[in-house]
């Protein structure tokens, strides 16, 4: 198994490298640069001739790819054009919310989703499933932005049981027990929407594995044993139907982390995401091309650790 | 004489693995498979699961990659044309799955399932192509108004029937039937069977027809081949087959088959036993060192085994 | 009929399927019995109700979708009328039961081990440690090479022979005195399938185990069966012991169906062809002789009107009179 994991991690490598380079002409098939929102009337062709020359926007393309694919694989992105730090340290602060952000709404997705789609589908067709189906109807039906809004104004604004910006109070002391808290307490909103949403989805595919499952000729052997019911499904049924989603709880993880962008702007939460729109609202290439590499590799890895853990999980399937 | 020949077939799929996934070796699903068919004949294809009998089958359509060996057909080499568009090769030999029911497209009239070879291969206005659509449901003794159903209205050994319609639509020469009754009860799969020799008296077709079913097998055919390990162990008439067989595997096979002699139940029982023995005894000098089947050798002008030499059959 | 050696007692079972508002029954009023140390086979064509019988015995329906009549007698228990905790109690430690798929009938996910030690869990006391060995006891005396190896692997690892060995090892884990084995070769290669219904007989007669083995293949009863009873639109139509059912079969269906096999002496002989289907079961006829539509060249007076089981000879029943005068269609197709 390991040799695999070396071959895929290896294999990573040209797939990185193609994808640098189609980021890198994407970005610079976007109209204008970072210094072209400087210009006003007054600006002086010269001064922003000058800036670009120094950044060297004014070298060939593939001068400009080779120092800039050198710089990226020592973990060099450059300098963010806005914000005039390291992109690498820009990222580094957001990323660390962005990460939190998204365990805490899988935890919180699991948590909720887990036993109700177990119910569910367990329990087909009472009242239980069927507003449990109806639920998720509603939840597929509403957009990210509408529902984060929604609870946004309603807890944010209306009750004020929550903060409605930021990831942590200012003032407060990092590092202390109260400062973890308070991270806590303004990702309850954002997370909570996140987790809405991603309910649903796993609670249909858990329903409907477990209603699949019932059907299952082993099912039957179990019973035939004289297994009661109930540790018929604790034993048998529902293990098995979580198989598909332990599995996918790498790729869920990625897709949290690169689709964070709704959410984070919505709840001003400074993550990737939301760093994410700034940097293109401000044309902020650096860090642009920063992001979409850093959510390449980690696509590449949810893929990898998607494929391990079912490999674990699932002796059928062996990764070799 | 015979009309199609295959020679020397060999279908191997590659076995991928090592630090750069590379062809690390072979699964020989078929290894060097020799018949010849005439005319009019049965015959029969006789093996366990994994034995290559389905390959073999979709070896001849050109549904499977041949690796090696040729195919004849009225003296010209049709491997490589395989599939191509007009290749009259491609209508004179039709197949008859296991599943009739996956087999038939769920969402057409049986008109259009079966008129999908005549539209492939000739050209007939709708006129002549109802016509002809019509004699086939006749033939295989379907009611008219069969034409405008869906697959779904019809019974299991009816969808068979309308499988064997489509098969002979285009006056085929031989018909690759692959377990075509395996999936049926008995009364039907009588029905079926009954059926599929009318046509061939009718059509003077060819039957290749693949079976574990060694009961089918002798009702059915008049040449049999035991397939093993992707190759023939044994090959011969239906009697060669059945009274005097050679190789130890085609003598478990028969001995396996329970038979309805409730009488001689123990008798049929300690012979069942004895061949057992004797494979577990003798199996290796039935093989050569790797496992492998040996070539057929002939011992009489029908009946071939697959011994190292052929007096170590004995009876 | 009180008999020390009975089993199980089948009376009037009815299977009832709910189909839109209506019930209708797949297994109607059968009664049969079932002796220790006996064979007793139950053939018919698919949809005849066989399985339905076998899981009515078993107790696995869905209560919603399903109603059943009549009495299973197992040691003075009506077990139709037992609870779900009762029927735990019986099922696995009184009634083994083998299916017809070992793939799908085995957890993919599960070690065989843990997958035989689960009956001796639910029935047993043995500890931990007493319960492997008696996994491993099994998977030996159902002829498994290697059982310590094989104890830890899951069930795609095996072949179908041995799967199915598995299958029969938690069937015989709490030594139940019956044993319902439900087309049990079906799935498997002939020589494979020899070997099971070899190692099946042996482990019956060396503990008097009674078993229902439920088949569509012919051959397979003649091999294995003490008493067979042929089923035919969820009614028992003809039963006897083997040897009489094979020489001497009476009722139409039984004998059209013998016809129909094509044996090793019929050679070139058009099969027989029952003409017409099995009826859906909604559309069963509900008096009369089900088997009348499929056989109309013989008179209606022929048949009873409700139709019973005759005792043609000592322990050999038919249902109906037609077998009476039943003939062949003349220069039929």
């Amino acid at each position: 198994m390991w040799k695999t994991v070396l071959r895929r991690v290896l294999f990573m490598i040209p797939q990185l490298f193609i994808l640098s380079i189609l980021i890198f002409a994407l970005a610079k098939l976007m109209p204008g640069d970072p210094f072209t929102g400087l210009i006003t009337p007054d600006t002086d062709p010269k001064t922003i001739e000058a800036l670009r020359e120094a950044a060297g926007l004014n070298d060939s393309i593939l001068v400009q790819y080779g120092r800039w694919i050198t710089n990226a694989f020592k973990g060099d992105f450059g300098v963010s054009y806005t914000h005039k730090i390291a992109v690498s340290s820009i990222i580094g602060q957001r990323a660390g919310n962005t990460v939190f952000l998204s365990l805490f709404t899988i935890i919180m997705t699991y948590v909720i989703a887990l036993p109700v789609g177990l119910l569910a589908g367990r329990y087909q067709n009472s009242i239980f499933d069927k507003i449990v189906v109806i639920y998720n109807y509603i939840s597929y039906a509403v957009p990210t932005f509408v529902l984060g809004l929604v609870i946004l104004f309603l807890f944010g604004y209306q009750l004020q049981w929550f903060p409605t910006s930021g990831s942590v109070d200012v003032g407060v002391t990092s590092g202390t027990f109260a400062y973890f808290m308070n991270k806590l307490y303004h990702l309850i909103l954002p997370g909570l929407t996140g987790a809405i949403l991603g309910t649903a989805t796993t609670i249909q595919y858990l329903r409907n594995e477990v209603i699949d499952a019932k059907q299952q000729d082993f099912v039957k052997t179990a019973r035939s044993k004289g297994v009661p019911v109930s540790k018929v499904y604790s034993r048998h049924i529902f293990r098995n139907s979580m198989l598909p989603i332990t599995s996918n709880i790498g790729m869920e993880l990625v897709a949290l982390i690169s689709g964070s962008i709704f959410i984070e702007t919505i709840f001003a939460y400074p993550g990737i995401g939301q760093l994410f729109i700034q940097s293109i609202g401000s044309r902020d290439y650096s860090v642009i091309t920063a992001l979409v590499m850093l959510f390449g590799v980690i696509t590449l890895i949810g893929t990898l650790v998607s494929d391990i853990l079912m490999s674990v999980v699932d002796p059928r399937i062996r990764l070799d | 004489m015979s009309f199609l020949e295959i020679e020397d077939l060999k279908v191997h799929y590659p076995i991928r693995g090592g630090f750069f996934n590379t062809v690390v070796d072979h699964v020989y699903a078929l290894d060097g498979i020799n018949m010849s068919i005439e005319r009019g004949k049965t015959y029969g294809l006789v093996g366990e699961s994994g034995s290559g009998k389905s390959t073999t089958g979709k070896a001849i359509m050109g549904l499977e990659k041949i690796t090696d060996g040729r195919i004849i057909y009225e003296g010209k080499d049709v491997s490589k044309q395989i599939r191509g568009k007009n290749s009259t090769y491609n209508r004179d030999v039709q197949m008859i799955f296991q599943d009739a029911t996956s087999s038939l497209n769920p969402k057409k009239r049986v008109r259009d399932i079966i008129a999908e070879p005549i539209r492939n291969f000739e050209r007939l206005t709708e006129g002549e192509e109802k016509k002809r659509i019509l004699e086939l449901l006749d033939i295989v003794g379907m009611p008219e108004d069969a034409m405008y159903k869906y697959p779904h209205e019809f019974s299991g050994g009816q969808k068979q029937r309308l499988g064997v319609a489509r098969a002979v639509a285009c006056r085929p020469k031989l018909i690759v039937a692959d377990e075509p009754v395996s999936a049926l009860d008995l009364s039907v799969q009588a029905q079926v069977l009954n059926f599929m020799k009318d046509i061939q008296e009718e059509y003077g077709l060819s039957y290749l027809f693949i079976s574990h079913d060694l009961g089918v097998v002798k009702h059915m055919c008049d040449h049999i081949s035991i397939m093993y390990r992707g190759r023939l162990v044994e090959s011969g008439t239906r009697e060669d087959i059945y009274k005097d067989p050679q190789h130890i595997y085609t003598k478990r096979l028969i001995a396996a088959i329970p038979e309805i002699d409730t009488e001689n139940r123990e008798v049929h029982k300690a012979n069942r036993r004895r061949v057992e023995e004797e494979y577990r005894q003798n199996e290796k000098q039935y093989y050569d060192e790797n496992g492998k089947v040996y070539d057929l050798k002939s011992l009489t002008d029908t009946h071939k085994v697959a011994l190292k030499n052929i007096e170590v059959g004995g009876n | 009929m009180e008999n020390e050696n009975q089993l199980l007692d089948i009376n009037h079972l009815h299977t009832g399927f709910r189909i839109k508002d209506d019930f209708y029954d797949a297994v109607d009023d059968v009664s049969i019995s079932l002796e220790k140390n006996e064979i007793l086979a139950i053939v018919g064509e698919s949809g005849c109700g066989k399985s339905t019988l076998a899981t009515t015995i078993m107790g696995l329906h869905d209560p919603n979708k399903t109603k059943v009549a009549g009495e299973v007698i197992y040691q003075d228990l009506n077990l139709v009328d037992l609870n779900e905790e009762l029927y735990n109690k019986i099922r696995g430690n009184d009634i083994g039961m083998i299916f017809q798929d070992p793939l799908s009938a085995l957890n993919p996910l599960m070690r065989i081990q843990d997958q035989i030690a689960e009956s001796l869990i639910f029935h047993t006391k043995l500890s931990k440690e007493k319960r492997y060995e008696r996994v491993l006891e099994l998977l030996e005396q159902v002829g498994i090479p290697n059982p310590p190896r094989v104890a830890k692997q899951y069930p795609h690892e095996l072949s179908g022979g041995m799967r199915q060995r598995v299958m029969i090892a938690i069937a015989l884990s709490c030594k139940p005195p019956i044993i319902i084995a439900d087309e049990p070769t079906t799935a498997l290669d002939v020589t494979i399938q020899a070997q099971i219904l070899d190692l099946l007989k042996e482990l019956q007669e060396e503990n008097g185990t009674g078993i229902i083995l439920i088949t569509h293949d012919l051959g397979v009863v003649a091999e294995m069966a003490d008493r067979v009873a042929v089923m035919y639109a969820g009614q028992v139509v003809e039963e006897a012991e083997v040897g009489e059912l094979f020489n001497n079969p009476k009722h139409p269906y039984t004998r059209s169906l013998l016809n129909s096999i094509p044996q090793m002496d019929s050679e070139n002989d058009e099969l027989h062809v029952i003409d017409g289907v099995v009826p859906s079961l909604v559309k069963l006829p509900r008096k009369g002789c089900r088997f009348a539509a499929r056989i109309p060249w013989i008179a209606a007076e022929e048949h009873e009107e409700n139709p019973v089981m005759h005792e043609v000879a000592p322990n050999h029943f038919v249902r109906c009179t037609c077998y009476k005068n039943f003939h062949f269609e003349e220069g039929g197709e």
